[in-house]
């Protein structure tokens, strides 16, 4: 069984750590990592608990096939009540992390209460310490995670830490592992940091097994082949997802200055090809590509700035290689807040990576306040002097450092989008839902994306469900609701296998089930996968039901329901979210106020 | 020599079929492969330690793998090192039980188990450092190629490993080498 079988619960108010079993019940019922770790915070967190608070838990958990020769195995979720949303919490991330913690011997981490003082957690093997935090309190990721290794002696440990803004309590902090890989959304960095506890490290020795070692090995062997062969991976591979963006700009869907276009006239100074030529001063942003733990695929970016640059002219320790730019961060630091200076780009990346912050929530909590300047309802004097024009270069790189470490008007951006706009009194400003900011894909240009945005329980998502196929052929939100549903309770189902989202580029449902079947125990089968997928998806509703989210919540921000789309292929539509909305909750079975049915809380067991 | 064998009994190069026969005078050497690892494919994905790990321990496991992924500079460059199999290899000098044992067949070096006393004198002999002990069984590991069929290579997605004729792991280097020397350029000039 590729289960360790007991989870690792962390009580920081006692200062106590304790294993105990694995609940195989719920193990069989959501499969593991997201959906398991839902359960687990169903079971152990008030939904009407303050999110920084004590009461609030953070859980850190693996999947059945983290640690398995599985491509992409070392996905691995945070999960808590978010501070940014209200709702439930619940970030995944690549790395190596997640599977070292389960060969350390557990499947789980489960953080209660709140230490007095900053503390890490050190798990080797059977050795489990709450350590002082001091020396690294105050510090980046980068700085902590070498601190830990030398520490301790072990450059194999593997770290999950925040960095000032978790401190700080940015609303949007993410939890940074192996240095440039982040369980990014919904500020799980931020509760992190409200419990006193700097990091986790983790490394062990304890190896995985699996049920049906041949019979895996085999299935293995086809699923890698599968996907080394499909033309989806071989794109991934060759650019990361960063061409995206001439996808979304050729459609007229991509998101630039705050929403109010779609289209973005610098992007050839911010697409894939830019990032592949040397710039005048012979400088070539792009160095190579990376894998996480046993990605096949290996779509992440290592970039660097050019040492002449502004950001960095000054400050060599950031002439290293580090993460660089994919979609979704290209699309934050550049068309949403109209700028095109790809090292800064590049720059506010290092920010976000070494401060431990989420680029898309930043993003476009900084288009907001850029088109707050606009309006002139902010000025310089509240910018600690720097221009905040769309387009800004030097308002880019200076706010996302600014906010990495708590500064000047850097404090104001914390509060993300939402809050940032109700203070300015302009709420309609904020774009995203629930609390939590878009990702790079307009609403009114992709039908079905919008109704995943409104749905979505953690607030706006790009990765809960995957509609892009009906959303191109079909300019409408006509038929969306079914392909949003079903892929809400797949993306579901994958998200708690422990393996990554973008394995679909090549895998059908079928290669995860045939995967899952051969590693655990008992039969899996499509339908068994995909039901628990749904009832994931049906609990995080609950969880968010229970914290007081209604109906009203599945919304989107007016510009999205009023203001039509100003270019691209859906030229004057706006989102036809109230016709889909309706559709969705029947198919779902729940009521027209979005509320599951007893019928289908018991069909799912619930 | 066994039947089928091509094999010049004092070079590894023409055997066919690495047949491994004969003593160590007068051995088939069989045709030497060897480990060609390019640094520059790795993507650091640590599918060769899980698959090291899961042929010797039955389990997936890297803190047991023989073979090691290590990143420099914020994963700009990942580079795979294992035990390079020395013709003249210290552990095997220093072993003080003859537990380290060359297989005539591939041209490894393994440990036997059976023998090793686990006095770790081969780690501090190896000045590569690709013995390592085993603290669970007391006993050292090193990469042994398996037997012949090196699993680490069989795993990497992107042949940053893979196992070649070891009297040409130059090959393609040179080659590449090879492709910068324009003659016709200079004759011009």
């Amino acid at each position: 069984m590729s289960w360790q079988g007991q989870i690792l619960r962390v009580n920081l108010t006692k200062g106590t750590a304790e294993a105990e079993p694995l609940n195989m019940e719920w193990a069989n019922a959501y499969i593991g990592e997201r959906g398991l770790g839902t359960k687990y915070l169903y079971e152990n967190v008030d939904p009407k608990c303050d999110p920084m608070g004590p009461d609030n838990v953070l859980i850190f958990a693996t999947g059945p096939l983290n640690g398995t020769m599985a491509s992409t195995s070392g996905r691995y979720a945070v999960l808590c009540k978010s501070p940014l949303t209200g709702a439930i919490g619940d970030s995944n991330s690549g790395g190596k992390f997640g599977a070292f913690l389960k060969y350390a011997g557990y499947d789980l981490l489960l953080i209660e209460g709140r230490a007095d003082k900053p503390v890490y957690l050190h798990i080797d093997d059977d050795t489990v310490e709450i350590l002082p935090a001091d020396e690294i309190w105050g510090t980046g990721v980068w700085h902590t995670e070498e601190w830990i290794k030398s520490r301790h002696q072990n450059p194999q440990l593997k770290v999950a830490s925040i960095g000032e803004a978790g401190e700080n309590g940015v609303l949007y902090a993410c939890v940074v592992n192996d240095l440039h890989r982040a369980a990014g959304r919904c500020g799980v960095g931020a509760v992190m940091g409200s419990k006193n506890l700097k990091a986790v490290a983790a490394y062990g020795t304890r190896g995985v097994t699996v049920d049906d070692p041949a019979k895996f090995m085999e299935v293995v062997k086809d699923t890698h082949a599968k996907l080394a062969a499909s033309d989806g991976r071989e794109e991934l591979t060759e650019g990361g997802t960063h061409p995206m963006i001439d996808m979304m700009q050729e459609w007229g869907g991509l998101p630039t200055r705050n929403f109010r276009e779609v289209q973005f006239e610098g992007i050839d100074k911010v697409n894939p090809a830019a990032t592949t030529v040397a710039n005048a001063n012979g400088h070539t942003n792009l160095i190579t590509n990376k894998a996480c733990f046993g990605c096949t695929i290996a779509c992440g970016r290592i970039a660097h700035i050019d040492p002449e640059h502004f950001t960095i002219v000054n400050r060599p320790e950031y002439r290293h290689a580090s993460g660089g730019l994919e979609y979704e961060t290209a699309y934050a630091f550049g068309p949403v807040v109209g700028v095109d200076d790809l090292d800064s780009l590049t720059f506010a990346n290092y920010m976000m990576n070494e401060h431990g912050m989420d680029p898309i929530s930043f993003g476009v909590t900084l288009a907001a306040a850029m088109e707050l300047f606009e309006m002139g309802v902010l000025t310089k004097d509240d910018t600690d002097g720097i221009d905040l024009s769309f387009g800004s270069s030097e308002g880019l790189a200076v706010m996302a450092e600014k906010t990495g470490k708590g500064e000047g008007f850097g404090k104001e951006l914390a509060l993300g989008s939402k809050r940032l706009c109700e203070k300015y009194s302009h709420p309609e400003l904020f774009m995203g839902v629930k609390g939590q900011e878009f990702a790079g894909y307009d609403s009114r240009a992709l039908q079905g994306m919008g109704l995943g945005y409104a749905t979505s329980n953690r607030g706006a998502c790009h990765l809960k469900h995957d509609v892009f196929g009906p959303d191109m052929e079909d300019i409408s939100g006509n038929g969306k609701a079914a392909p949003v549903k079903e892929s809400q309770d797949m993306v579901s189902m994958i998200d708690s296998t422990g393996l990554c989202l973008f394995t679909t580029a090549g895998w059908g449902p079928e290669d995860f089930v045939a995967q899952l079947d051969a590693a655990l125990p008992g039969e899996w089968t499509l339908e068994r996968c995909i039901e628990s997928g749904e009832r994931t998806w049906t609990l995080e509703r609950m969880f968010n039901m229970a914290a007081g989210l209604t109906a009203a919540d599945d919304t989107l921000p007016p510009r999205m329901l009023n203001e039509p789309v100003p270019s691209g292929s859906a030229k004057g539509k706006v989102s036809e979210l109230s016709k889909m909305l309706p559709e969705y909750y029947s198919l779902r079975g729940w009521t027209e106020a979005g509320q599951p049915t007893n019928e289908t809380l018991s069909r799912l067991g619930l | 020599m066994v039947d089928g064998c091509e094999g010049d009994r004092r070079s590894p190069r023409f055997c066919h079929i690495g047949c491994g026969e004969g003593t160590a005078e007068e051995r088939c050497w069989g045709m030497q492969k060897s480990l060609l690892i390019d640094p520059d494919k790795c993507t650091s994905c640590l599918q060769c330690e899980m698959a090291c790990s899961f042929e010797h321990e039955g389990s997936f496991n890297p803190a047991r793998s023989r073979i090691k992924i290590f990143e420099f500079e914020h994963g700009k460059r990942a580079v795979p090192y294992t035990c390079t199999q020395c013709a003249e290899a210290w552990c095997v000098h220093a072993c003080p039980v003859e537990a380290l044992v060359r297989n005539p067949a591939t041209g490894a070096v393994e440990v036997k188990d059976d023998v090793c006393v686990g006095c770790k004198v081969c780690t501090i002999a190896c000045p590569f450092g690709t013995v390592n002990y085993n603290p669970d069984t007391g006993k050292v590991i090193k990469c042994d190629l398996c037997h012949g069929d090196p699993k680490c290579a069989e795993a990497c997605p992107t042949d940053a490993i893979v196992y070649v004729d070891s009297s040409w792991t130059g090959l393609d280097r040179m080659r590449r080498w090879a492709g910068h020397v324009d003659t016709n350029q200079s004759a011009k000039a």
